[in-house]
């Protein structure tokens, strides 16, 4: 059978992404009927975009059944905060931003408190008091299974426990694409609808659906300064400057947006989306490279999610 | 005609230029092309001894998936572990899990992703411990393909009769058998060969014919992605990557359509579109459907989705469908081709893997989801599957990881293709009412006869009642109409369209 597409003058996704998209919606309309009070953690790079894509195709012609939540350490690129407004106000979308007021308070930063006790208060925490204020019983986030290897064996619902725990061994089993959505009062679900996708597939659909992205993803000139082997975004002036480091100029871009300073930039010349694929497909390291928190320890990411992370 | 669609796709794979040539490098630049393919869903099943972990790693490396920093991590986790040829250690790689590497075993189904420039798979990795049969039938519940793998010093084992056995009973049709550690049985072509005339013996009595045997050394890296010719000049067929390509999609739909409504979508006045994934068939503006369990019918009136309305969608999309008429219709409900109906009734037969440690215990009433319809049912086991023997004996109750063949007996109307004509519609979950956990996964066979279906009655049983619009929809909510769903056929009014 020949389907006929006459859309907005793009080719057709292959069945490789159709079939990825196909499973994404159907995640986002099994959470969207089945929970009382569902939530999208928005973080506004480039994940949360295919993510944020596919929701509005999932509820097409309605509008989105829940809000996005961003949480917002303080420490985020601005050009990351413009763009959330961008987006917020072209499909008015309902977004809550949250810091958390304590780490505020005592003036957390990833400098004074270093990276795992800053990540643990600024996201974290924040991340459980801004669902626990909302009681929200189900959270979709763009987590993917090839980025780490304790994501491999997350379920597509996440069983979390009203602390927002997250226990691998006793994991629900899910057969076929039939999703248990039952839980007690308290309990809660993190739904990942990007699972199966990699990091290569999650570029191609942004080529071939035209997402609009955070220009940082870009190669552009910009101020760094080298860190422990990583290159740190070094135009904000509360970033102070160790004995011996300089800020210098350069072709740099990022594979991955996050709190600036925990988060490298990688030197590249690519300053347009194919030319951004081309690099990706000759790339020798994974995308999490670039993520500080990453590296503490193996099993770093596991025990985060233990704790509540996503 | 969905499945011709996916049997062109399949056509296309198969006919495409894979003889490479002997020696040749099958190139691992993922991505460069569009993928005229949906991903690969296989399934591999074996010990920790068979060297499971090291050929999905073998995969992995073989075709880039594995990036450097990751391999660094490795190298720093794998202090002094590293084999012979100065590779990492790639169970290192595939236990995720700290209790895993803590304790050396795989405790959980992981899910892994590579490509070639061909195609793009995604393995799910499972434990070859007997008390994680659950494990693996979860696994096996999505996959297209089963790679069985025995060490080809100690031959099929029990373990490799249990394995292909779930495989089988979960619907995969295509087994690959690996015959590892080759290199340690010192390249035996002869010994080769009575393992897959063994192996091919136990496929066909489980009714599997596709069976593709290699011999492969994971470690060394013969024939997973590279060949291995200079070793094994006697071997002359596919490497395991060669077959992976050319695997085909188990459609396993052999229906008419079907649409497990999700969500009734009402944005605003004069819109009303049933959202879900068409799970059998196809359909087209104009097309007659069913809704059930009311037995409504209606026409196809647009398929709506964010980019274009469509005029025609397939299995497998997710779609918003419109009908031409107001009809009741409610998460839960089926919209079917009217002339392609699935089974509805109270009472069903299916087999069941049991997946919690409390067992399946006849006479609870826990709640079964299939699709998107959820509902009270019990459940009565009849008997239950020697992994050991292949024979299925008189049972009452299923311990964890038990499979058995039940009677299901439902409160309302429930509806189900047989698993074997429809994977998607004819598999359902069981849910523990107090726990709320996952209890079993189940593969309906079919209708228990109770009460026939409307179309099975014979004319003098027939009446017809002529009723007024209005009364018809109150008429189809009373608790009478709902528990004879099945047996009652409602045709709505013709809708005066006023365009």
């Amino acid at each position: 059978m020949n389907v006929i597409e006459h859309g907005r003058g793009k080719p057709p996704l292959d069945p490789h992404l159709k079939a990825l998209e196909n499973e994404a919606i159907h995640i986002f309309r099994e959470v969207a009927a089945e929970f009382e009070r569902p939530v999208m953690l928005y973080s506004i790079g480039k994940d949360s975009s295919v993510l944020l894509h596919l929701a509005l195709k999932a509820f097409h012609p309605g509008k989105l059944p829940f809000p996005l939540v961003h949480i917002n350490t303080g420490w985020k690129f601005p050009e990351m905060i413009a763009f959330r407004d961008a987006v917020v106000a072209k499909h008015g979308l309902d977004l809550i931003s949250h810091t958390n007021p304590e780490g505020l308070r005592d003036n957390v930063t990833p400098f004074s408190h270093g990276s795992a006790r800053y990540t643990d208060i600024m996201k974290t925490q924040a991340l459980k008091q801004a669902l626990d204020m909302g009681r929200y019983d189900a959270a979709f986030g763009g987590a993917r299974r090839d980025e780490e290897a304790s994501r491999a064996k997350e379920r597509i619902y996440s069983f979390r426990t009203p602390d927002h725990a997250w226990d691998p061994r006793n994991q629900r089993p899910e057969l076929w694409s039939i999703y248990n959505g039952m839980i007690h009062p308290g309990e809660s679900v993190r739904a990942f609808p990007l699972s199966n996708w990699t990091e290569v597939d999650i570029w191609r659909y942004i080529q071939a659906e035209q997402i609009e992205l955070v220009p940082l993803y870009f190669a552009a000139r910009r101020k760094i300064v080298e860190r422990d082997g990583m290159l740190i975004w070094a135009a904000d002036k509360r970033l102070e400057l160790l004995p011996g480091e300089q800020v210098r100029e350069e072709m740099v871009r990022f594979r991955t947006l996050g709190c600036y300073p925990l988060t490298g930039a990688v030197r590249s010349e690519a300053t347009t989306l194919d030319e951004v694929i081309t690099e990706l497909e000759i790339a020798t390291v994974s995308e999490r490279q670039g993520r500080a928190i990453d590296r503490d320890q193996s099993g770093s990411m596991e025990k985060k999610k233990r704790e509540g992370y996503f | 005609m969905n499945s011709q669609t996916l049997s062109q796709t399949a056509a296309d794979i198969d006919s495409a230029d894979t003889a490479t040539g002997a020696g040749s490098h099958v190139e691992a630049h993922p991505e460069t092309v569009a993928r005229q393919a949906r991903p690969l869903r296989f399934i591999t099943c074996g010990s920790v001894d068979d060297g499971k972990s090291t050929l999905i790693g073998r995969l992995l490396w073989d075709t880039k998936a594995v990036k450097e920093d990751q391999a660094a991590t490795l190298r720093r986790d794998s202090t002094g572990k590293q084999n012979e040829l100065g590779l990492p250690d790639f169970a290192l790689l595939l236990d995720g899990l700290q209790a895993e590497r803590e304790q050396g075993i795989t405790i959980d189904v992981a899910y892994r992703y590579f490509a070639t420039d061909r195609r793009s798979f995604i393995v799910a990795d499972t434990p070859g411990h007997v008390q994680y049969t659950r494990n693996m039938a979860t696994g096996a519940s999505t996959a297209d393909l089963a790679v069985l793998l025995v060490d080809a010093r100690a031959g099929i084992l029990e373990q490799t009769r249990r394995h292909a056995t779930i495989a089988a009973l979960m619907g995969i049709r295509q087994f690959v058998l690996a015959v590892n550690k080759i290199d340690l049985a010192q390249y035996d072509e002869a010994r080769f060969r009575a393992i897959s005339r063994d192996f091919k013996e136990i496929a066909l009595s489980l009714g599997v014919r596709q069976v593709t045997a290699i011999p492969v050394s994971a470690l060394k890296g013969e024939n997973i992605v590279l060949r291995g010719d200079d070793v094994m000049p006697w071997y002359s067929g596919p490497t395991l990557v060669e077959t992976l390509e050319k695997a085909t999609q188990r459609t396993g739909q052999t229906t008419g359509f079907r649409l497990p409504v999700q969500r009734v979508s009402r944005p605003g006045e004069g819109f009303r579109g049933y959202q879900g994934t068409v799970a059998g068939g196809s359909i087209k503006p104009g097309d007659s459907v069913v809704v059930l369990p009311s037995g409504v019918e209606a026409n196809v009136k647009a398929i709506v989705t964010y980019d274009l309305v469509r005029n025609a969608a397939v299995s497998g999309d997710a779609i918003t469908l419109v009908l031409d008429r107001p009809v009741d219709v409610a998460r839960g409900d089926m919209i079917a081709a009217i002339d392609q109906r699935p089974q509805t009734g109270r009472a069903f037969s299916a087999r069941l893997v049991a997946l919690s440690p409390d067992g399946v215990v006849p006479g609870k009433r826990y709640w079964l989801k299939a699709g998107a319809r959820r509902q009270r049912v019990m459940v009565r086991p009849t008997s239950a599957l020697d992994l050991a023997t292949g024979n299925w004996d008189d049972a009452t109750f299923l311990p964890v990881n038990g499979i058995g063949v039940v009677d299901l007996d439902f409160e309302d109307t429930a509806i189900f293709d047989p698993y074997e004509t429809n994977r998607e519609t004819g598999a359902f979950i069981l849910i523990d009412p107090e726990s709320l956990n996952t209890v079993a996964g189940g593969m309906i066979d079919g209708k228990c006869s109770k009460s026939g279906r409307f179309d099975a009655l014979p004319d003098a049983d027939r009446a017809t009642v002529t009723l007024p619009a209005r009364l018809l929809e109150a008429f189809l909510k009373t608790e009478f109409a709902r528990s004879h769903a099945g047996e009652i056929r409602v045709t709505g009014p013709e809708e005066v369209d006023a365009e």
